[in-house]
């Protein structure tokens, strides 16, 4: 069982008080009438789902109730940090080192290894 | 029309529910009022002169005074609960500052866990640490209990109260009682 510390009970509790709530820090756009259909298709629909560190909002929803911000690594599933709502984005050095070099390295794909190809 | 009888009284959810083992004693608590209130950090003070305790403004904790109890849910939100008089609604009314007051006083049933194995008991379905440390007396929190939101407020080192919505307060009882069972191993 995952523990999530919750910024605002301040510990660290079970996963299942938790719920996942989408990608942090996707701003409303201020201008949403004037925006084209593609640019609301972006805001709206689009998500980055990226591998590695990832920011999302999360939700104490069987605590405090209160909705947060977490960093989170998709692939080892691990909460980096968590922080209240409203707080710009948060850096995580080691964590963007990391990710950087695994999307450096050549990505390991059906054809190369058992394909054709090989 | 029928004629309401005047000695109608109105039955708990729980009522005639008993259970526990040799370490633990469960039984639905007696009715009470209760208000769900919400409001921001500046109207605290007014509306903790208007209910007559001080509203807790610190994560897992609680106040008590004169029958009433309030329970910290989240940063701005409590469970006030009155075993006295009453009239919750009314005092949170005439405090005179913005805020949110939600009778629910029927939406909840609580159920009393008691005993040297309450802890373990809880702890069937609750995932909490609920070591004395961790949670002493007095700490309260809204947490999960197996598939059901519950609120738990410790109110003795042996004892609490499992505050559940009265639709939940059958399965809670049930698992409560399973858990006992165990707690007795």
């Amino acid at each position: 069982m995952l523990l999530i510390h919750c910024p605002y009970c301040e510990e660290d509790r079970s996963e299942l008080e938790f719920r996942w709530a989408g990608e942090a820090h996707i701003a409303r756009p201020e201008n949403i009438a004037a925006i084209t259909d593609e640019e609301f298709a972006e805001y709206f629909f689009l998500r980055n789902n990226e591998k590695g560190l990832t920011y999302e909002r999360w939700r104490h929803i069987h605590g405090c109730g209160r909705f947060f911000n977490a960093a989170r690594d998709t692939v080892s599933d691990r909460f980096l940090m968590t922080y209240k709502a409203g707080l710009p984005k948060q850096s995580i050095p080691a964590a963007e080192e990391a990710t950087a070099v695994a999307e450096e390295k050549t990505v390991e794909t059906w054809e190369a290894v058992e394909g054709d190809a090989r | 029309m029928a004629k309401v009888k005047a000695d109608a009284s109105r039955a708990l959810p729980l009522a005639g529910f008993h259970g526990g083992s040799s370490t633990v004693r469960l039984e639905a608590a007696p009715p009470v009022e209760r208000i769900s209130l919400r409001a921001s950090a500046d109207d605290v003070p007014a509306l903790s002169r208007a209910l007559g305790l001080d509203l807790p403004m610190k994560p897992k904790t609680s106040a008590t005074a004169k029958g009433r109890m309030a329970l910290w849910l989240g940063p701005d939100e409590w469970l006030v609960i009155d075993d006295g008089k009453g009239g919750l609604m009314q005092a949170a009314a005439s405090s005179g500052v913005t805020h949110s007051a939600a009778d629910v006083s029927h939406r909840n049933t609580a159920i009393l866990v008691s005993g040297p194995g309450a802890v373990r008991a809880i702890n069937a379905g609750c995932p909490q640490d609920l070591s004395l440390a961790a949670f002493p007396v007095g700490a309260c929190s809204r947490t999960v209990l197996a598939k059901v939101e519950i609120v738990l407020l410790r109110t003795g080192e042996d004892a609490f109260r499992v505050e559940v919505w009265r639709s939940f307060s059958d399965y809670a009882f049930g698992l409560l009682a399973e858990g006992a069972q165990d707690a007795a191993l």
